[in-house]
């Protein structure tokens, strides 16, 4: 229906609350004696100079990267698990009970128990998030396996096509909507455990330097600690949709036409 | 007759391999993690064989200290949840219903609900410090968009033709959402109350970890830094069964709310015949 509208009342519409909110924000900080909340403008200056430095990169470089290796990481061992799992019935039904517990143990307790093992550098953190991610991939490739076509499954056994070929062009695809229903899960938990993994022992990252601003008490710059964050969790959310919006296309296509009929 | 009760004993042994073959898995895990650390693969210093860690989680249930984290993490769990049922579905009403309310706020809830809600922790530390108001803060804020997302997507479900004919019939706003939109909403509800339920419990614990509220969380981290180390295990087996509890518990309860419901129906009617 919005698809109706003209483009300029169209963005108008995207426009007008977050314009409204930040306004307010604005305007009623603006003049703010309170020494949590500070005026936005202070914020956002301190933000400028804060995070477009030089060693700012120094800290959120490092976040980045243990995160992206770390979500990569899980999600290829996630589903490279999960599938060989998921087509094996009796594997399944050994190891679902197992991996349904160690998913239900919340990520970041793995802080400490990694410390133990990999001490406070990079590996822990890596690790933590390669732990907390990998089990919603796992699980939904395990679940989307089982749930593949029973009528294609045939035909494809019929045609006697190789390993590789039904893994590539039946398996992966079939799967991968539920693949990445849990890919996304993983997403959020991320970048919690990313945060919380830099808060409880590190020397350089964004959760680092949040609570270093913090216990300094140096509040405009933790504001603009928390902008930041917010940020780098909405662009991921957006490349992570690019990419879903890519590689399932066909599938939302598929959808949307059986809703239409 | 004598066929049907064939049918049935064999869904019955089916049933039952099925149950020990899961119940052979955790075994094997359990001896894995007694193996493992016995033969030295890893140094029982960072991985206590399983049978210590069971004993040391016998004897913390015996103190206070136990049951009164226990009490605190499922505490915030419990309060936080409320909050953020309550505000998701009164809000996600209140927009979903009205078509111009939704396309205005649209691009602001996309735009909030990705904002990992550990940003807000230096936050909550410096309002509330290690107290509960703290755990909560971050538990609300991750776990409301989940039920608000649901909520919206269920209120966008509702059948036309049956909202059109209630209309005609002269049902009132309240009678409406009663008798029309809550069942639609309801199974999308479910969806989003057992994903806020993880979520919940996943920053539950998280403020306990990172800012030492009251809770599991933050006696894991102390027993870690006092090397106490199997009764950190204990306490992370204790999170872990919280987990599968909160899950099962959420699972269950959203196939006994929609009983009515035709995908459940559907699910029981297969399982059953």
């Amino acid at each position: 229906m919005s698809n109706l509208m003209p483009p300029s009342r169209r963005v108008a519409v995207v426009l007008a609350l977050p314009v409204t909110l930040i306004a307010a924000w604005w305007i009623t900080s603006a003049d703010s004696q309170s020494f949590y909340f500070p005026p936005l403008q202070t914020i956002l200056q301190t933000f400028a100079k804060l995070w477009f430095s030089p060693q700012a990169l120094q800290n959120v470089v490092p976040s980045l990267v243990r995160f992206s290796i770390g979500y990569l990481a899980a999600a290829l061992l996630g589903i490279g698990i999960g599938i060989p799992v998921g087509a094996s019935r009796n594997l399944r039904n050994v190891l679902e009970p197992v991996l349904e517990f160690l998913r239900a143990i919340p990520p970041p307790v793995l802080v400490p128990v990694l410390i133990l093992f990999a001490g406070i550098g990079d590996e822990m953190k890596t690790l933590v998030i390669v732990f907390g991610c990998i089990w919603p991939v796992l699980l939904n490739a395990v679940a989307g396996v089982c749930a593949l076509d029973d009528v294609l499954a045939e035909v494809v056994r019929s045609y006697r096509i190789g390993r590789l070929a039904r893994l590539w062009h039946f398996v992966l695809p079939g799967a991968s909507p539920q693949i990445f229903t849990g890919l996304r899960q993983s997403l959020s938990i991320g970048i919690i455990l990313m945060v919380v993994s830099e808060m409880f022992a590190a020397s350089d990252g964004i959760g680092f330097a949040l609570v270093q601003y913090q216990r300094t008490f140096a509040i405009p710059e933790m504001w603009s600690g928390i902008i930041l964050l917010g940020i780098i969790g909405i662009v991921l959310s957006q490349i992570f949709r690019a990419i879903e919006a890519w590689l399932l296309g066909w599938y939302h296509g598929l959808r949307q036409s059986q809703r239409a009929n | 007759m004598t066929a049907q009760t064939a049918i049935v004993r064999a869904k019955l042994t089916a049933r039952t391999r099925v149950w020990l073959q899961g119940l052979g898995g955790l075994v094997g895990f359990a001896l894995l993690l007694e193996i493992v650390p016995r033969i030295g693969i890893v140094s029982p210093d960072y991985l206590p064989p399983f049978s210590a860690i069971m004993a040391a989680l016998f004897e913390e249930m015996r103190s206070a200290t136990f049951w009164t984290a226990l009490g605190a993490t499922l505490e915030a769990w419990a309060i936080g949840l409320a909050i953020s049922l309550v505000a998701g579905v009164t809000i996600g009403i209140a927009i979903g219903s009205s078509h111009a309310l939704r396309s205005l706020t649209h691009s602001t809830i996309e735009f909030l609900r990705p904002i990992p809600s550990v940003a807000l922790i230096p936050l909550a530390v410096l309002l509330f410090g290690s107290q509960l108001e703290s755990t909560l803060i971050l538990v609300i804020y991750a776990s409301f968009w989940q039920v608000l997302i649901q909520v919206l997507y269920g209120v966008q479900d509702v059948d036309p033709v049956a909202r059109e004919t209630a209309r005609c019939y002269g049902l009132n706003a309240w009678a409406q959402i009663r008798y029309v939109t809550w069942p639609t909403v309801l199974p999308y509800l479910m969806t989003g109350i057992r994903l806020a339920a993880a979520v919940a419990l996943i920053l539950a614990i998280t403020s306990e970890v990172a800012i030492d509220t009251q809770g599991l969380g933050k006696e894991i981290s102390d027993t870690e830094s006092g090397g106490a180390v199997a009764i950190m295990y204990a306490y992370v087996i204790v999170a872990g069964i919280i987990g599968v509890i909160v899950n099962l518990g959420a699972r269950a309860l959203e196939r006994r709310v929609l009983a009515w419901h035709p995908s459940v129906r559907l699910d029981a009617a297969e399982a059953a015949g």
